[in-house]
């Protein structure tokens, strides 16, 4: 690679005695008052956060919570993938184990014992939403997370639901079992039969 | 000393076996000399199959129902291939191309010769000058028709299902099928969640109808328990009506199944397979020492499953051994150094039982070892009792026995045990000796591994009786109770070491986790007691301290700790 010598010239007495420097200075001083002062017309450019929140736009990438469906349910089944996947490793999931307490839905057979995300490893990359097979994280609007102390922004299970909210989806693991329990009757229903609950 | 020399001599007398003989075929384009027959599922010679042939070339054949221990039942299709035979002539010689080489004819449909028929590569056999197309274009698409015919009725549920990360499924939906169903229909539903037995989770929509668990608890166990039931896309395993699926070998069929149709309870959403590290172990609980592979994440053991080994356990192991390993976690498990019932640390302990054992007079001391114990801490505490004069034995621990795996011996090392001089022909006839001993005064000291000597003759008031009990244990017992010096010891998952097993097979064992508290593996305490108290071994690991026993102990051969693989190496007993 070439180098190339930049010649420095010498500054003169003028420019030596600072006084050129300072009225450029003044000049730009003067230049950002006319545009901002308030009595001069102009509105004001900054924002008074924290009593004044920024809009979220679309696809921001926020805090991730746990989500439920329209019926209140976990979407989560513990499949670990997004524990799994995710590079801070922020994410970790107690199984719920051979006798833990089943999924607070039909047909979806399991559920997270404990769900800890820890926002202080998170990078909010947003895989462990591209990864999760049921749609039950999602990448959300918060962006201010506080708290003091390291426990505190361990966001639990409970914590990431309540957070989370509610996102309606297919109900996949419903509409197995609407299926397999048409089968059951007979004639067997070429459609699958729309239960009333 | 007798040296072993006859068994070379005789060996090198003996005319040499005949080669096999061999058969030449062509695996995508290569060719290869493959043997014209190979051991069946038996062990019996048997015509060499297409999937055999493919295995020697090094190319793999999917499949499903096809497995080395088992009959071939040949019905999942999935190693269904394209290949061809040497054309014959009217003339019965064979028709040969311009260049000289046998013309083939490749399979096909006998009504429609354009269009490619498959063979299953499991069960039919290989013929001289064969061509086996594993990855033509036609076996490709057979692949393909298979896999989306076995997905019709798969319910997809990988996200809730225990075997997704280690199932054949997804691994061939991903390697040889299409990303599409064109199947439009209502899927057809099974039962979902059976308790097949005390031990299995059978969810019926994930399984694709391949029958190993079936031939498995037939043809292997003897226990006639499982069959399919209904007809067509209803085709469901079941067990039979009053008979649950119980038999000591019942998780082997979780292992079987290539999808997640047979589930273990004990796993059952415990932790996904993919966190789980895999090291290589010898399973503790009797004497037949089948080889394990560990399955831990964060230093939990979650599971074991068999490890092959065609020389001991094959690919099986019991369901009482598989489950052997809840204890490690036990939340009672001695984690203290105690040295007169006060906790302490292993400096201080150490130094009291080395001051004591130097000091003490030929015959005060009295070793009872555990036939739990490894080779190479069974070989320290022998040089410890030799130093000191010491009677030494270990307990016997008798079951049992069945006709497939379980041995009547309960203890892992028993051979050990023998070899390396702790115990006798028979185990435990010591015992009564040092009982009277301890009674009548002349042994001052004891040391106990891993058993409860109270249960054995040695009771509490007679241990009250001795100037120094050190006991090393893992978990708590009327004995360690009784310990001067208490020195927490490690479960085999914990550190590595060798047993033999009754067959006299010297295996070597893997660490998979750590001990809890301030618990050690025996070999680091033992080796600090035995080089102060009977002169350095010379050696600081466990691989010098292994070549060392094997020196000098006749039985073991000289062995070199880096000779004995994972499988383990046969002793001349």
């Amino acid at each position: 690679m070439s180098t190339k010598v930049v010649e420095r010239k010498p500054l003169s007495a003028w420019e030596r005695s600072y006084i050129p420097s300072f009225l450029g200075g003044l000049g730009v001083t003067w230049n950002h008052f006319k545009r901002t002062a308030p009595f001069l017309g102009n509105k004001p450019i900054t924002m008074e956060y924290p009593e004044q929140k920024w809009v979220v736009p679309e696809g921001y990438r926020g805090a991730p919570y746990l989500v439920k469906d329209q019926e209140g349910a976990t979407k989560c089944v513990s499949c670990q993938l997004c524990e799994f996947v995710c590079p801070p490793k922020a994410i970790r999931i107690t199984p719920p184990g051979e006798n833990g307490q089943p999924a607070d839905r039909a047909n979806a057979e399991k559920m997270p014992r404990e769900f800890e995300i820890n926002m202080l490893r998170c990078i909010f990359c947003g895989l462990c939403q591209e990864v999760c097979p049921e749609e039950a994280i999602f990448l959300q609007k918060d962006y201010s997370l506080t708290g003091t102390s390291r426990e505190e922004m361990v966001y639990n299970k409970e914590k990431l639901l309540k957070l989370g909210g509610t996102h309606a989806g297919i109900q996949k693991w419903k509409h197995k079992l609407e299926e397999a329990e048409a089968q059951e009757s007979f004639p067997v229903a070429t459609e699958p039969q729309k239960h009333s609950h | 000393m007798s040296a072993p020399v006859t068994p070379p001599a005789t060996a090198a007398t003996q005319a040499a076996p005949p080669p096999p003989e061999t058969v030449t075929v062509k695996v995508n384009g290569k060719t290869v000399q493959v043997p014209k027959t190979m051991p069946n599922w038996q062990g019996k010679p048997e015509a060499t199959t297409m999937l055999q042939a493919a295995r020697c070339a090094g190319v793999d054949i999917p499949h499903y129902c096809y497995h080395d221990k088992l009959p071939v039942a040949g019905n999942c299709r999935m190693c269904l291939v394209e290949f061809g035979t040497p054309m014959i002539g009217p003339d019965r010689k064979p028709v040969l191309n311009e260049d000289g080489s046998p013309k083939i004819a490749r399979s096909v449909l006998p009504y429609e010769p354009g269009t490619p028929r498959g063979a299953i590569a499991c069960a039919t056999p290989i013929s001289p000058g064969m061509e086996i197309y594993a990855d033509s274009p036609a076996t490709k698409q057979m692949r393909e028709a298979v896999l989306e015919s076995l997905l019709i009725n798969h319910p997809l549920d990988c996200p809730i299902c225990d075997q997704a990360g280690e199932c054949k499924l997804q691994e061939y939906s991903v390697q040889h099928g299409q990303a599409e169903s064109r199947f439009v229909e209502a899927k057809v539903h099974k039962p979902k969640a059976v308790d097949l037995g005390p031990r299995i989770i059978l969810d019926d929509e994930r399984c694709v109808l391949c029958t190993r668990c079936i031939r498995f608890t037939k043809d292997i166990v003897n226990d006639d328990a499982l069959g399919i039931v209904n007809r067509g896309s209803y085709n469901t395993i079941s067990a039979f009506p009053g008979k649950t699926f119980d038999n000591n070998y019942t998780l082997n069929t979780v292992d079987l199944c290539p999808v997640g149709a047979l589930t273990s309870k004990d796993f059952r959403f415990k932790m996904r397979v993919w966190f789980l590290k895999e090291t290589a172990s010898v399973c503790t609980t009797c004497g037949t020492g089948c080889n394990t592979t560990i399955g831990s994440r964060e230093g939990v053991v979650h599971r074991l499953e068999p490890r092959a080994n065609d020389a001991v356990n094959g690919p099986w192991m019991c369901d009482t051994g598989r489950l052997n390993y809840k204890w490690i976690a036990r939340a009672d498990r001695l984690k203290e150094v105690r040295v007169g019932g006060r906790k302490s640390t292993w400096s201080t302990a150490l130094r009291e039982i080395t001051a004591k054992l130097s000091t003490a007079p030929a015959g005060s001391v009295a070793i009872v070892a555990s036939a739990r114990q490894t080779n190479e801490e069974l070989f320290l505490l022998k040089r410890l009792a030799t130093k000191l004069g010491a009677i030494t034995d270990s307990i016997a621990r008798e079951g049992e026995p069945d006709r497939l795996l379980v041995s009547g011996d309960r203890n892992p090392n028993s051979t050990g045990a023998r070899l390396t001089g702790v115990s006798f022909t028979e185990a435990g006839i010591q015992l009564p000796k040092i009982a009277a001993g301890i009674a009548s005064g002349t042994i001052r000291s004891l040391i106990v591994f891993g058993e409860d000597v109270t249960q054995h003759g040695i009771d509490a008031s007679l241990l009250a009786k001795l100037d120094m009990l050190v006991v090393s244990d893992i978990l708590p017992n009327a004995t360690t109770e009784a310990a001067t010096h208490l020195l927490p010891g490690a479960a085999a998952p914990e550190k590595r070491g060798t047993f033999v097993n009754v067959k006299g097979r010297l295996q070597k064992f893997h660490k998979a986790v750590e001990a809890p508290g301030d618990a050690r593996p025996e070999i680091e305490f033992l080796q600090e007691l035995a080089d102060a108290v009977a002169g350095p071994t010379g050696t600081s690991t466990i691989e010098g301290l292994f070549n060392r026993m094997t020196a000098d102990i006749p039985a073991f051969g000289g062995v070199q700790w880096s000779a004995v693989g994972d499988t383990g190496v046969t002793l001349s007993l």
